[in-house]
């Protein structure tokens, strides 16, 4: 017991320093009102353009119930990027930029903490911009959300659940970089894509492909964003997902989030060996 | 007593791409050795130097030790454990400076990344700061605390390295180069940290790997010298040298002269021959290793035969690179 604890500690100071080194990367490069400006603009920018996009494209006529459904969806998916991006870019900046990799390895911490304390300030800066942009959603665009209606367990528990799912997905992404080199961030961005594509992040999952139905099946994100949807918007648009009671979808996610995070360890650590095994872990790659 | 370092005929080959197959030292069917059966043991309380040109195979055991590199064969033991099938255990005994690096989170400051590495390694509050503000003092960074590293000069970049190397204060401390590329000012400190903390506390180890033969002289209990990956010989500074007491050591400066250096390693009496060019001095600096001093004579004749003239020549108490020219037959920074 002793030891548990012991180990909880030191897992937890882990995470807490690499959330301060995290959080001075993120907010260091600039003064803090250009910051607090930044913060603000970039999410919004990017919510109007998927609103342009949407009424060019159906000219308004699918309703506030598919448009409230994309945009929900959109607005957390924000967690996928950003997280994914910084969890995994980590390798990247501690190889390559700051060269600090191979002090970071060899001190005595798990990397998998020091991985998600790094994304810490990813996790709260995107937590901030999905506020924004559900505030800005509900205020301007009338996107019909009742706030006395939302099931904020539920809301507070997906989220959770999210950011831990995009993390194991992020170790997986870190675990891949260790062998690659500097420029293989499309890798994150494709992953990212195909999320977007294959989740239901603007659309029902239902109009895919059988085949990438299976795909979408099988990643808990589909569920995440289920969940999410269900407690702000307390309705489903998916056949699919629709006949699952809350509490299934839970359980849904639980299970193939135990898979992901099974597969993201050993992917994560059967790279690590070969990486200590062709000493790739400092090796600069930024040629 | 307690070994801090052992190693059992550890090697590691590096694959190499095709262009470079060819003709490299210790290439083999494109495969660079880069450590061959490399077996060394280093005590607890030890200051141990481990001496070789660049490429000798320094940095690859440093690297092995340290937990960052599997070996292809072999086995490496950090205070008794196995570096390959327990890195975690290791990594709680070790830590590991690399001299000549520009690396450092630019964004934090001196403090903030000491801190940092503090907490990573655990240690108590109280004892961090007063470890950190030691250190600022003893190094002299104590105007640079609040500095961003950015805003570091490289010289000053390294010494910060070599401060977050020693403010987790391991068991065992792994220098590979560290006073690399340093002024001499900074070299001077960090020498004499190195020797301050190794007495503060019997129990410490250092490996400390070195193209600097004065440096390892004056620091180390017990030197390896190894070249090509393979450890050609492990003692004392004192005692190597004095395996050539029988010798004599020439040093000879003649102008310039590019070609036709290996003949003089040919001359009667002379049991081995070294040359650095100093293109910037337009000299050429040779190094002779003589059976007997009576030798010295065969070798001015030769280099007056050869129209070369002798700037300056002088006879020099063996020193640990000319043990280093006596066992590879060539000097640290020429590679013939």
């Amino acid at each position: 017991m002793t030891n548990i604890l012991k180990r909880a500690k030191e897992n937890l100071r882990t995470i807490r320093t690499a959330g301060k080194l995290g959080w001075a990367m993120e907010s260091n490069w600039t003064d803090p009102f250009l910051f607090a400006i930044y913060s603000i603009v970039r999410p919004l920018a990017s919510s109007l353009i998927l609103v342009v996009m949407y009424y060019v494209v159906t000219r308004g006529k699918t309703g506030m119930d598919l448009f409230a459904y994309i945009y929900v969806g959109n607005a957390f998916f924000m967690y996928v990027i950003n997280v994914l991006f910084g969890v995994s870019w980590v390798i990247h900046e501690d190889r390559d930029h700051y060269q600090m990799i191979r002090y970071i390895y060899i001190s005595p911490i798990r990397m998998y903490y020091y991985l998600f304390g790094r994304g810490i300030a990813k996790m709260v800066l995107t937590t901030v911009a999905v506020i924004i942009t559900m505030a800005f959603g509900m205020l301007v665009l009338k996107i019909p959300v009742n706030l006395l209606a939302i099931n904020y367990p539920l809301l507070l528990f997906s989220v959770a659940a999210g950011i831990f799912i995009i993390t194991c997905l992020g170790i997986l992404l870190a675990g891949v970089s260790m062998v690659t080199a500097h420029h293989s961030y499309a890798l994150t961005e494709g992953m990212a894509g195909l999320f977007y594509l294959a989740c239901g992040a603007i659309y029902p999952i239902d109009i895919l492909p059988v085949w990438l139905q299976y795909l979408s099946k099988a990643l808990p994100l589909t569920y995440w964003l289920e969940l999410v949807r269900r407690s702000i918007l307390g309705k489903s648009l998916s056949p699919t997902l629709s006949g699952y009671s809350d509490f299934q979808l839970i359980l849904i996610m639980a299970a193939t989030t135990l898979i992901l995070a099974l597969f993201s360890h050993w992917v994560y650590r059967s790279i690590e060996y070969i990486a200590r095994k062709y000493g790739k872990i400092d090796q600069l790659t930024s040629y | 007593m307690n070994l801090a370092v052992e190693t059992f005929d550890l090697n590691r080959t590096f694959k190499l791409k095709k262009a470079k197959n060819k003709g490299e030292n210790g290439n083999n069917n494109g495969k660079l050795i880069a450590l061959e059966n490399a077996n060394i043991k280093i005590h607890q309380g030890e200051l141990f130097g481990l001496l070789g040109p660049n490429g000798a195979g320094k940095t690859t055991l440093i690297k092995i030790l340290a937990t960052l590199l599997l070996p292809t064969s072999g086995t490496g033991l950090v205070d008794g454990i196995d570096v390959v099938k327990y890195p975690e255990k290791v990594r709680k005994k070790i830590n590991m400076v690399s001299g000549g690096e520009h690396c450092g989170y630019g964004i934090l400051t001196v403090r903030e990344t000491l801190w940092m590495f503090s907490q990573f390694y655990g240690i108590a509050t109280k004892v961090a700061h007063r470890r950190i503000d030691e250190l600022l003092k003893i190094l002299k960074m104590e105007e640079f605390a609040k500095t961003k590293i950015g805003k570091l000069s490289t010289g000053l970049r390294q010494k910060l390295n070599f401060m977050r190397g020693f403010v987790c204060d391991p068991k065992i401390m792994f220098l590979d180069e560290p006073t690399l590329g340093l002024d001499v000012q900074i070299a001077r400190d960090v020498r004499i940290y190195i020797r301050t903390w190794m007495k503060e506390n019997p129990e410490r180890t250092v490996l400390l790997t070195t193209h600097y033969m004065a440096e390892a002289d004056e620091l180390c209990d017990r030197v390896a010298i190894i070249d090509k990956g393979r450890v050609l010989v492990c003692d004392s500074p004192q005692n190597l040298k004095k395996s050539l007491a029988g010798e004599a050591v020439f040093y000879i400066e003649i102008p310039l002269s590019v070609n036709g250096m290996e003949k003089f390693g040919q001359i009667p009496g002379v049991k081995q021959f070294a040359y650095e060019h100093k293109s910037h001095l337009g000299r050429t600096e040779l190094k002779f290793i003589l059976e007997e001093e009576s030798a010295i004579s065969n070798v001015t004749e030769s280099l007056s035969g050869n129209g070369s003239k002798i700037i300056s020549l002088s006879k020099m108490e063996p020193s640990l690179e000319d043990v280093f020219v006596a066992l590879v037959g060539r000097g640290l920074k020429n590679e013939n």
